[in-house]
């Protein structure tokens, strides 16, 4: 009888991305080691976020705010009562934030992320989709501590995903606490990056129990810009282009 | 904008191109209204007073149009139905090839084996519990008279030892297959059980309503050769 045969996932016949990162590429370290999270990796900087909306959020936008400022810690909410967003960059960067997310929002629904890293930093805007709220997910934890969660980047291969992934990283303060026992996980599938918010027990070496509390929500990354926000004169590093990039089933860019 | 002042005459019907004459009015409010009323001054009265009616709310409304383009505008992108579903069926699929719970629990053991968590879990290493079942294995009747004058936790060890038949298995298959499907298979059993009824532990505030089914005794494991090392977190 042949031998039994290894199914065909699409990750397995996923196209070969050249900007894949090997481990071991230097131009790659001594790229991130000069970039613009440099100060973050090398802990000068504590990071310090501001989640703000679009106009007039409704409820479940507010209450959404509210759960993301407790799973990242150092983090602040603010309305936003139609100031420009042009006006807001250099009072924050005045106040010493080092993040600012927006979260877009339509139809009482929050539809879209915008996460710009603001001393000059990349900017990176996210459809985000399949948002629950704490209370719709069925465990029986409690609310996340104030402790500081640890991080779980996963699958985050080409050289755009890694910068996409150093942006997620460089949201929560380096040294988790591990007595909170939290994990916040940024998985990315076929382009869709998963955020989920744990806290796991140890019941013996090789057996973990994961509880999930906290929201979760997908993104989708729609466009990366090098400065800060700017919708008509900046700079793109990275858009998605339908027509040229959704070709192929078997094509990721993340 | 500008507004002008369109007239038409009934001697004109004949010629639909000649039928409206136009005027252009001044940009300033009031000497348009003068102008109105010069233009039709042989009008009747109520449609001179709506013409110039009109005339308030168009300069209204253009005054409002040029107030709001200064300010930000909302930017509407209309969205396309064939690809919001095939985005969500392709974010459905993706949920499901990647089993996010078992990514995630891979991740924690792997930070685990690396020493990431340092001395806060004392767990027994693998070697040394393969070493500990050998030497079960060799000297069975001497190391049963050192434990039997041991603390009551070896105490608890071997009672647990011999109640709980499926850790008993679990035990033993850990002595005989390294990293295999079937102990992740189990793995994952014991897992999905667990999660479902929430644990506690000493140390932490986490609590469940629902307890463990088997009585939980916490295995300590101490070697009379070396000294112990117990090393609890705080």
């Amino acid at each position: 009888a042949p031998p039994k045969a290894i199914p065909k996932t699409i990750e397995n016949q996923r196209e070969y991305d050249e900007t894949t990162v090997d481990p071991n590429d230097e131009e790659v370290a001594f790229d991130e080691a000069t970039d613009e999270f440099a100060p973050y990796f090398n802990r000068q900087t504590i990071p310090k976020i501001l989640i703000t909306t679009s106009d007039r959020p409704r409820g479940r936008t507010v209450r959404f705010c509210e759960q993301l400022s407790t799973v990242i810690p150092n983090s602040h909410v603010y309305y936003r009562r139609g100031l420009a967003l042009k006006r807001i960059i250099p009072q924050c960067i005045a106040r010493d934030f080092t993040d600012l997310i927006v979260i877009n929002e339509d139809r009482k629904i929050p539809n879209g992320l915008l996460l710009s890293h603001l001393p000059d930093g990349p900017t990176a805007h996210f459809r985000m989709s399949s948002v629950r709220l704490r209370k719709e997910i069925k465990r029986k934890g409690k609310e996340p501590t104030e402790h500081i969660p640890e991080v779980i980047l996963n699958n985050f291969t080409t050289r755009l995903g890694h910068s996409v992934g150093r942006m997620f990283a460089s949201l929560f303060p380096h040294d988790p606490q591990f007595i909170g026992r939290q994990v916040a996980t940024f998985h990315n599938q076929r382009d869709y990056i998963f955020f989920r918010f744990h806290r796991y027990i140890f019941k013996s070496e090789k057996k973990v129990g994961i509880q999930e509390l906290g929201p979760r929500f997908t993104l989708k990354l729609r466009s990366l810009q090098k400065g800060t926000f700017d919708s008509k004169f900046g700079e793109y590093e990275w858009i998605h282009k339908r027509r040229e990039m959704d070709t192929s089933r078997r094509k990721f860019h993340l | 904008g500008r507004c002008y002042l369109y007239m038409k005459t009934i001697e004109r019907a004949a010629f639909p191109r000649r039928l409206w004459e136009r005027v252009l009015l001044s940009k300033n409010y009031e000497k348009a209204l003068e102008e109105i009323d010069e233009n039709l001054i042989y009008w009747p009265r109520f449609i001179r007073h709506k013409c110039k009616q009109r005339f308030t709310k168009i300069t209204q409304y253009l005054i409002r149009i040029r107030k709001l383009t200064l300010k930000r505008q909302r930017k509407l992108v209309p969205l396309r139905r064939k690809i919001e579903r095939r985005e969500n069926r392709r974010e459905e699929k993706a949920l499901i090839a990647a089993q996010l719970e078992n990514a995630i629990e891979k991740e924690l053991l792997e930070r685990l084996k690396q020493d990431t968590y340092g001395d806060i879990y004392n767990f027994p290493i693998h070697a040394f519990d393969k070493a500990l079942q050998q030497q079960d294995a060799e000297s069975e009747s001497e190391s049963d008279a050192e434990k039997e004058e041991d603390d009551d936790e070896d105490m608890d060890k071997r009672e647990f030892v011999e109640a709980d038949d499926s850790d008993l298995s679990d035990f033993e298959d850990m002595d005989k297959l390294e990293t295999s499907s079937e102990e992740e298979q189990e793995e994952e059993e014991e897992v999905e059980k667990a999660a479902s009824h929430a644990k506690s532990k000493g140390k932490t505030p986490l609590k469940g309503p629902a307890r463990r089914k088997r009585p939980y005794i916490e295995i300590e494991y101490e070697e009379e050769t070396e000294p112990a090392t117990k090393t609890k977190a705080a």
